[in-house]
């Protein structure tokens, strides 16, 4: 239950699709549909969102 | 949704239901927009609200009060509890809502005002025409639609993209979401009568814990950090979870409330040409609690007004709806932001020490004349060592 997109993974099974994430992306990649989310092409990667997740349910895929 | 409205409110929560409501009494064509298929749900609150911020509006109903709130007890970092007893609590006097309910009798109300209403319709784009927004494009039952406004309001809350889509930076820095998670709990011991606060570096770091009273044995209880603190195994769950092993253990967990607040400015402006921004989209929660659906109410009905004058004058550019900014800044609201923001930050420099002294001194004091400006000079009488710190925070007030 994973869902890549370049080099963000979203842990679908983990998520709480709560929109923390959303308000925190710089460049407005993240979009909140009802309930699932989904990432868009613009992503930097910059893993701000990671960080954000009151659950730990984003992985940037080359995080160190 | 019929294709034009006057005005069209993107988002169900209680900002867009007042401002629909609002709007539609003044005998505006409004419209509006929630993209999940149920109003309030799944709840992103702990629920607590002003007794009197919310009579601002209407007559409370016991279908969502969920629980009367007396006192609220404030638990220092060593484990010292002060209470605050009504006539200093301020509004933290008030209720626990059941926002499953409230917030749809919000929405309901606005329907008998006779707002149009659509749930499972998420805007994905604003029409744009001359550089001034004209309505949006709304997905339902996987057709896009194109629905026009004379004055649209972004009321799409904490994940706000209607804002950016329009060319407004609305991203909050990191250091200020408070990313959060809440347990409703059942089986437990506590006062059914009073909020409690936790506060500290071990609990919740730049945040703190609360249990929320939701009936004698039931209460949300939940924890806020900074995001900036937030990583792999420090997480707001890991906090929530160590606070619950430790607090409520024999408590079972009915319910999980995933969500981030907001503490960061308001918006540096709130409206655009026949666009307005309100609740937590334009970023107007309160940055010490973090509470925002007054917050979300209030602007929500003043852009209401707004934008029944701008277009009743025929003008509704942002200069013309400029008064809905000025307004929401120049009430006891927005001054309210403006001085809690400062005090947030002057809190997030004192040590777990520095704390625990501080509420130690302040539950000493007499607080019946409870305001800020008196907490720190009484303070200063009380603690001479804490004077440095306290000017700082005499200098910001
Ligand atoms: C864990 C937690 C605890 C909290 N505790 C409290 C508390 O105790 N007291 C308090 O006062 N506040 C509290 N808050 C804050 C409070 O919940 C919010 O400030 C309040 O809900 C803001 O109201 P709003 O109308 O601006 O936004 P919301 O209530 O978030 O409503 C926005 C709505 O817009 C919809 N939407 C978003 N995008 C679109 C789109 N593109 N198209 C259509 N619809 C869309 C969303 O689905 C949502 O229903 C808490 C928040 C959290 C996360
Ligand atoms: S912050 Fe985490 S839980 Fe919330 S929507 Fe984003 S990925 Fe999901
Ligand atoms: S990694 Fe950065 S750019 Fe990509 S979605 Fe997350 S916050 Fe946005």
């Amino acid at each position: 239950m994973a869902y890549y997109n370049g080099m963000l993974v979203i842990r679908r099974d983990v998520c709480g699709y709560c929109g923390c994430c959303v308000s925190v992306c710089p460049v407005g990649a993240l979009e909140l549909i009802d309930a699932y989310l989904s990432v868009e092409g613009d992503c930097s990667s910059c893993g701000v969102c990671a960080r954000a997740c009151p659950l730990g349910a984003l992985e940037v895929a080359d995080e160190a | 949704m019929k294709p034009e409205y006057d005005l069209l409110v993107i988002g169900g929560g209680p900002g867009g239901a007042l401002a629909a409501r609002t709007a539609a009494e003044k005998g505006l064509r409004v419209g509006l927009v929630e993209k999940r298929s149920a109003i309030g749900v799944p709840v992103r609150c702990a629920e607590g609200v002003g007794r009197d911020l919310i009579e601002e509006f209407m007559e409370p109903d016991p279908s969502w009060i969920s629980a009367e709130i007396d006192r609220a007890v404030l638990v220092a970092p060593d484990g010292y509890r002060m209470t605050l007893e009504p006539s200093m609590a301020g509004s933290e006097v008030g209720y626990v809502l059941d926002r499953k309910r409230f917030d749809r009798d919000l929405v309901m109300q606005a329907a008998d005002a006779g707002a149009d209403v659509q749930v499972r319709a998420r805007a994905v784009a604003p029409i744009m025409e001359n550089g001034a927004v004209a309505g949006a494009r709304i997905e339902a039952n996987g057709a896009v639609e194109e629905v026009r406004a004379r004055v649209t309001v972004a009321a799409d809350g904490v994940e706000s993209k209607f804002a950016r889509w329009c060319g407004i930076d609305t991203a909050v820095p990191l250091a200020e979401i408070e990313t959060c998670v809440q347990y409703l709990m059942t089986g437990i011991e506590i006062d059914p009568a009073a909020t409690v606060f936790y506060l500290g570096n071990e609990v919740a770091p730049e945040g703190y814990v609360w249990v929320f009273p939701k009936g004698e044995r039931t209460a949300n209880v939940g924890v806020g950090i900074s995001g900036k603190k937030c990583r792999d195994g420090s997480r707001p769950l890991d906090y929530l979870n160590r606070f619950v092993k430790e607090h409520f253990p024999d408590g079972r967990v009915v319910e999980w409330v995933i969500g981030g607040v907001p503490v960061c400015q308001p918006l540096e402006r709130t409206v655009a040409d026949g666009l307005v921004i309100i609740g937590d989209a334009a970023r107007v929660a309160d940055p010490i609690t973090g509470g925002g659906i007054y917050n979300a109410m209030f602007t929500g009905r003043l852009a209401g007004q707004t934008a029944a004058d701008a277009i009743a004058r025929g003008d509704v550019s942002a200069n013309a709806l400029m008064t809905y900014d000025h307004g929401w800044r120049e009430s006891k609201l927005g001054k309210s932001l403006e001085r809690n923001y400062k005090i947030k930050e002057y809190f997030l420099t004192l040590s777990d020490e520095k704390l625990n002294r501080l509420i130690h001194s302040i539950s000493r004091m007499d607080l019946s004349k409870f305001s800020v400006l008196n907490v720190v000079t009484e303070l200063v009488k009380h603690d001479p060592s804490l004077l440095l710190e306290l000017r700082a925070l005499r200098n910001i007030l």
